[in-house]
């Protein structure tokens, strides 16, 4: 089933006067449950693809289909809803909330869906507990490790219960004991919580994990393959 | 919403020095806002209080008086007053807002101190004292006022008090004890003493009153009667006292009603160009205005009367009261101003900080409202704040103003008064500043909040 479907999409940069195309006629289908990583040098679209599939950009010609639904025809406040209960978002610089404990971080997708009371503070102890942050629930970000914000930006991507992941070089600050650990850690979640992860990212970690594999030149999908298991 | 609160209470705790210098020009704006508030607003309760202890919040005269009868109480007096009086005390509207109702003569004349061969133009006023004594009670604001009886109390009927300027000018000052009367002090060192009279009938007028009278300081008050002769009283000079407002210092005698009506009408019958309506409380002055020209126009229609209040009595109290509500205007819009850009300046150095926060929010699903709400949060925070702690610091020295027990002279007086800043119980003065203060600050946020919502979530992401 696909959870994701991208026709004829097309996105085209202007730096003052010069016109940098990101994206060339992209055809993208991503399927539901899996894991797949974008690589690509820098520069060849990864990062423009993963904005146009979690619907924080817009393309300038195709169309982007997520969840079903056709979201380019979508008002910016259902566009921000949209996102809100089908799209988590992990960074490459974790973006925690610095004033937030990591309890509220976690919190704060669960108020944007509007999930209540007993039930929200169940799925906030059940997610920090999955990555082993219960005991940090208190503590702000400035007081974790990068490998522990990275947790806490998973279990915050997590929270509303998203059917899409997105993560953009989610181990590129980290070394690499930790990224292999978040890795480890993403594809559990993945698995457990039955959402499907999209990356972006150079590191042979990641690929080794992913079921599915696009490789991204120049604004075009190279290559495009699945290396891992086939979704249940 | 709670957690918008929580969020904007944090962010204004993250950047402590900025919220704090923000605070502190808020407070500082508070303040000074406030005490100049307190401050005229003593002053307007001040000089209200002065005009209406001694001349009613009303006063009923006859038609065109105000405009061309003033001294010239012949022609524009008020016959039938005692009836004007019963009608205003016994009307079942006006009466359970009536603190006292009386009448009062204004006539002009000369005050001659023959004895020292000096006269000055005066305006006499004749008053019913116990009347008078009455309205001296009326304290409305409750002002640390010492207002004693008036000093017509207890005095034969050809009594009269003077304005100190007045005393100086008749050279009266070392037999009413008066000071700073250099030109008196001056002819008395240079042995000049007491003029002679010009002729002999004079000196031997005045060795006749001398004798008569004794050691009573006298005085002479020349003023048309109701048939434009001249007429004379002599009036025992029993005091003289400060009238608060200079130019009515050196032109007042005081005299009993009785004494001003022999001296105008003489053996007709007597009028008053004046009937003095003072109220319990200065706020039932429309109403209480409207019935008494209800009255006038119906029951007391037999004669051309009309009625002034207070304000229009004594042009100066509108002028000072415009005077210092125009510096009040002009100041709170000066500090508006300085808060507007200080509380905008801080948010728009928040929202440039927080780009990449705002690129997240807005990622995770926040709307663009949302964003604008957690700025417009923020600044309400920082005005509320602000206009909380400015109104507690304005209390404050407005009690340490207050104790301080420091003095000034308002111009157009002659008496220092207390340096006060009345502010504890003006709840509109404080209510209406805090929640300026509060809008201002809201409105200081519109713009930051909308370019943060406005922002487009890729680029405010990619900000480093």
């Amino acid at each position: 089933m696909s959870l994701v479907v991208l026709k004829g999409v097309q996105k085209t940069y202007r730096l003052d006067a010069v016109e940098v195309p990101s994206l060339v006629d992209i055809d993208l289908t991503i399927r539901a449950n899996c894991f797949t990583v974008i690589s690509g040098p820098s520069g060849s679209g990864k990062t423009t693809l993963l904005n146009m599939i979690g619907c924080i950009d817009q393309p300038d010609r195709g169309q982007v289909t997520v969840a079903g639904e056709a979201v380019q025809a979508m008002s910016d406040d259902a566009l921000s809803d949209f996102r809100a209960r089908h799209i988590g978002f992990i960074f490459q610089t974790f973006n925690l909330l610095p004033v937030l404990t990591v309890y509220e971080n976690v919190e704060y997708p669960l108020l944007l869906s509007r999930v209540r009371g007993r039930k929200r503070r169940a799925r906030i102890r059940d997610l920090l507990e999955a990555v082993g942050l219960a005991d940090k629930a208190a503590n702000l970000p400035g007081q974790l490790s990068g490998g522990q914000r990275q947790r806490v930006a998973i279990a915050r991507a997590l929270a509303p219960a998203p059917q899409l992941v997105l993560a953009d070089e989610p181990t590129a600050n980290l070394d690499s004991h930790t990224g292999a650990e978040i890795i480890e850690l993403m594809r559990r979640m993945q698995v457990e919580q039955a959402a499907s992860f999209v990356f972006s990212s150079h590191d042979p970690q990641v690929l080794a994990a992913a079921d599915d594999a696009l490789a991204m030149r120049d604004g075009r999908i190279e290559r495009s393959e699945t290396v891992g298991r086939t979704a249940a | 919403m709670r957690r918008t609160w929580s969020l904007a209470l944090r962010n204004l705790r993250r950047n402590r020095r900025r919220s704090l210098t923000t605070l502190t020009a808020m407070v500082i704006g508070a303040v000074t806002i406030l005490v100049f508030g307190g401050y005229s607003r003593n002053i307007t309760y001040s000089l209200q209080t002065s005009y209406v202890l001694r001349s009613g919040h009303l006063q009923i005269e006859r038609k065109d008086y105000f405009l061309y009868g003033s001294g010239n109480p012949a022609a524009y007096g008020i016959p039938d007053y005692r009836r004007v009086i019963d009608v205003v005390e016994r009307d079942p509207v006006l009466a359970p807002m009536l603190k006292v109702v009386t009448p009062t003569i204004s006539l002009g004349g000369l005050a001659g101190n023959f004895a020292a061969g000096v006269s000055r133009t005066v305006v006499g006023t004749g008053v019913v004292v116990a009347d008078q004594n009455r309205m001296r009670q009326w304290n409305d604001y409750r002002l640390p006022l010492k207002v004693g009886p008036i000093a017509l109390t207890g005095t034969a009927e050809d009594s009269a008090v003077v304005g100190v300027g007045v005393a100086r000018v008749l050279q009266l000052c070392r037999q009413l004890a008066v000071s700073d009367c250099p030109q008196q002090e001056q002819a008395e060192a240079e042995g000049v003493g007491i003029r002679a009279p010009d002729d002999i009938a004079s000196l031997a007028r005045q060795e006749s009153q001398s004798a008569a009278s004794g050691d009573k300081i006298r005085i002479e008050l020349l003023a048309a009667n109701v048939h434009g002769a001249p007429n004379v009283a002599s009036l025992e000079v029993v005091k003289a006292e400060q009238q608060g407002f200079k130019e009515l210092d050196d032109m007042y005698v005081g005299l009993h009603l009785s004494q001003a009506q022999r001296l105008v009408y003489g053996a007709a019958s007597p009028a008053v160009t004046g009937v003095v309506v003072q109220l319990a409380h200065t706020s039932q002055l429309p109403l209480a205005r409207a019935r008494l020209e209800e009255l006038l126009a119906t029951t007391l229609n037999a004669e051309p009367l009309e009625v002034q209040d207070f304000t229009e009595l004594n042009p100066f109290y509108g002028q000072a009261v415009g005077m210092f509500a125009a510096i009040f205007g002009f100041m709170a819009a000066l500090i508006g101003a300085i808060v507007l850009f200080t509380v905008g300046n801080t948010l728009s150095m928040a929202v440039i900080e927080r780009t990449t926060e705002i690129g997240t929010l807005r990622a995770m699903g926040l709307r663009r409202s949302g964003i604008r709400r957690l700025f417009v949060c923020e600044a309400l925070l920082l005005g509320l704040i602000g206009g909380g702690a400015g109104l507690a610091a304005a209390l404050g020295i407005a009690w340490i103003i207050n104790q301080s027990g420091l003095t000034w002279l308002p111009p157009g007086q002659v008496d220092r008064i207390p340096l006060a800043v009345r502010l504890w119980g003006e709840n509109m003065l404080m209510a209406g500043t805090a929640a300026g203060l509060v809008l201002v600050a809201v409105l200081s946020a519109w713009w930051p909040a909308r370019a943060a919502g406005r922002m487009v979530i890729v680029d405010a992401l990619r900000h480093v």
